[in-house]
């Protein structure tokens, strides 16, 4: 019933293939949808690299293409309405988008799993959660019901659940909101990946739950020294754990940095307005900054710079050309390693 | 658990009460009476008459003729059939086989087909098997049993050779059943495909499929343990139920196709004025309803973990 390969059940030894590029990495991928308004781009052009043992956060508004990439990158697309018009993304050295279907399929949970943001809804209702947990041993293992259980309940100690034997059998609705993501997480570290993307892990918790989780999250990646894709909208959470940010908007990069730098000198508009949107202690009582206007309609994003209706910088160039995503330097020409901005006016924004 | 079985099973009681109370009530405001019914179109004595009804305890109140009639009927006594003074346990117990022979052959054949094409068109929502499912099920859903049966009766009649009967004369014989059984369930099947294709496209699109995938599980386990597990929910619950309404829609069409089962009995009987005839074959009926519905509540709570009953 289910097909189980013998060879790939011994997990190979963490960074002994002769690949020595980065773990992942994207290239120029596109993405659209077929909608009944046309066709949305949803992914326009996404470069990034994730390496083993680094954390990549992908920042980004609803519908900037954060999730859309993460969801190409593990192949779980709906496609069609999807399509992948233009695009590489290599893991270890391969590209997965030529890979057939059964490759791919053996990649995901393996190789690269996933964390989702609803655990309710992402869990199985009427499957126990050892059983959902104990399916990664028996399918990409071949382990017997039994072996697989007493796995899920390792597992289960693992990510700190307590009494974790005797609630292996329960379902998903009987644990709270914290205990289900990391029945969640537990479930994407199952087989030891290589890569985790994490899509929001922690939007659907309160704020005490989110940072046990986070740090949970942040101490089996160095565990394991797994590389790790963070998708937010928190820029809270992102500090604590990232090594290397990447905003996206309206389906494209428009800033990357290391993780302090972006917050201590931002080199796009679009950074500098999420940044000044953060509530601060110390200037109560004066009104909250808000970025003007709404995302873009990904039917039709705007010509030139898709931010430039919204932006308070914009001038004439940006409505027509689009600014590709270059190095940001210091003033006086000096490097700044893992910076880049998308802006005709990064200059003016970083040191201005 | 149990305590919910022994509450359900209490509330039997008065359903049934009420249920048969109505039916007899009804039974008794029909216009004719039995007796005179029996007589067909003779001129008898009117105190002849009235002295039949006498004995057989027509004449006492309605409600005391219900008490009467409850209290054999606990006892197991049916009571007889006054035309033919017969046993009507004997009348039930010969017909009700055929009846539930025909039942099940049709709920068979709801299940596997209204489930198959339910599922067929469900995987790929919006194609044209999809479309096509939607059209014969509409199709099925907007004829009447006895229109499809008359047409098939015909069809059979004159292409179906020996293979395929117009009507029924030996109810064991599971391939003169055929056409019966599809008519019966040609409404049930068109619900249950719509069901079942309705349940597997909305569960398609949830998120714990998209889980599934990311697991890297095999399409088969996909599909046949997470979205199954899932679709089947409501399905079960209507089949359940559609037991009940199987066994009533074959009271038509055992007519149409002369299957001796309990549906021509309590015809036959309404006819000529039978009202213990009538009430004992229309309380097992409501008897049946009463237990596949208990059934099904409780198969609910075994598929769905988050259904609990205390």
């Amino acid at each position: 019933m289910t097909t189980i390969d013998k060879t790939s059940s011994v997990p190979s030894p963490r960074g002994s293939d002769d690949f020595g590029g980065p773990l992942l990495e994207v290239r120029d991928l596109h993405v659209e949808f077929s909608t009944r308004d046309g066709v949305a781009k949803a992914v326009n052009g996404v470069n990034y690299t994730v390496s083993a043992g680094e954390t990549l956060a992908v920042l980004g508004e609803s519908g900037s293409g954060k999730s859309v990439t993460a969801q190409a990158i593990m192949g779980i697309l709906d496609m069609p309405p999807g399509r992948i018009p233009k695009g590489e993304i290599f893991f270890r050295g391969q590209d997965m988008l030529k890979m057939s279907n059964d490759e791919r399929r053996k990649i995901r949970g393996q190789k690269i799993a996933m964390i989702f943001q609803d655990a309710l809804s992402s869990l199985n209702p009427v499957l126990s959660v050892g059983y959902q947990l104990g399916e990664m041993f028996r399918v990409h293992q071949g382990l017997s019901k039994k072996e697989a259980k007493a796995k899920a309940i390792d597992l289960m100690d693992r990510v700190k659940i307590p009494a974790a034997k005797a609630r292996v059998n329960d379902y998903p609705h009987q644990f709270s909101g914290g205990m289900r993501q990391r029945i969640m997480i537990a479930m994407a570290l199952a087989l030891e990946p290589d890569l985790i993307i994490a899509d929001e892990p922690t939007t659907a918790l309160d704020v005490t739950v989110q940072a046990q989780v986070m740090d949970l999250l942040a101490d089996l990646q160095r565990e394991y020294n797994m590389g790790l894709i963070l998708i937010t909208h928190d820029l809270g959470v992102v500090a604590d754990v990232a090594d290397k940010i990447a905003v996206m908007y309206a389906g494209r990069i428009v800033e990357t940095a290391p993780v302090h730098e972006l917050y201590k000198r931002p080199a796009h508009p679009y950074t500098r307005g999420l940044l000044d949107s953060i509530p601060r202690l110390d200037q109560k009582g004066s009104e909250l900054y808000a970025i003007k206007g709404l995302p873009p309609n990904l039917t039709r994003i705007p010509s030139g710079c898709a931010f430039n209706p919204r932006c308070p910088k914009a001038q004439d160039i940006c409505r027509t050309d689009i600014p590709a995503l270059l190095p940001v330097t210091e003033r006086d020409g000096g490097e700044l390693p893992g910076r880049g901005s998308a802006c005709h006016f990064w200059k003016e924004t970083i040191h201005g | 658990m149990g305590r919910y079985v022994a509450r359900r099973l209490l509330q039997m009681i008065p359903v049934f009460i009420g249920s048969t109370l109505l039916i007899f009530l009804m039974m008794y405001v029909l216009p004719g009476d039995p007796v005179r019914t029996a007589m067909g179109d003779q001129q008898f004595d009117p105190a002849i008459v009235a002295s039949i009804k006498k004995d057989l305890g027509l004449d006492q109140p309605v409600l005391l003729q219900y008490w009467h009639y409850m209290t054999n009927l606990v006892q197991g006594d049916f009571g007889t059939q006054i035309s033919s003074g017969r046993e009507i346990s004997d009348v039930i117990s010969e017909a009700f086989p055929v009846t539930l022979r025909l039942t099940l052959f049709a709920f068979t054949f709801v299940t596997l087909v209204g489930l198959g094409l339910g599922i067929v068109a469900g995987l790929k929502p919006d194609t044209l098997r999809d479309r096509g499912l939607l059209l014969l099920t509409l199709v099925l859903v907007s004829m009447p049993s006895f229109v499809l049966g008359i047409l098939l009766q015909w069809v059979a009649l004159e292409y179906g050779g020996d293979t395929f009967k117009a009507t029924v004369t030996d109810s064991t014989n599971f391939s003169e059943l055929l056409l019966p059984a599809t008519v019966l369930a040609a409404l049930s099947l068109a619900y249950v495909a719509r069901l079942t294709r309705t349940s597997v496209a909305e569960n398609l699109r949830a998120d714990y499929m998209r889980t599934a995938v990311a697991k890297g599980l095999p399409r088969r386990r996909i599909i046949g343990v997470h979205l199954m597990r899932n679709s089947m929910i409501p399905v079960v619950t209507f089949l359940g139920i559609e037991i009940g309404n199987l066994m009533t829609g074959a009271i038509v069409t055992e007519s149409i196709f002369n299957v001796r089962g309990v549906g021509i009995e309590i015809y036959e009987a309404l006819l000529r004025r039978e009202g213990a005839t009538v009430v004992g074959i229309a309380s097992l009926i409501v008897l049946i309803y009463l237990a596949t519905s208990l059934i099904v509540d409780l198969l609910y709570a075994v598929l769905d973990p988050r259904i609990r009953y205390a």
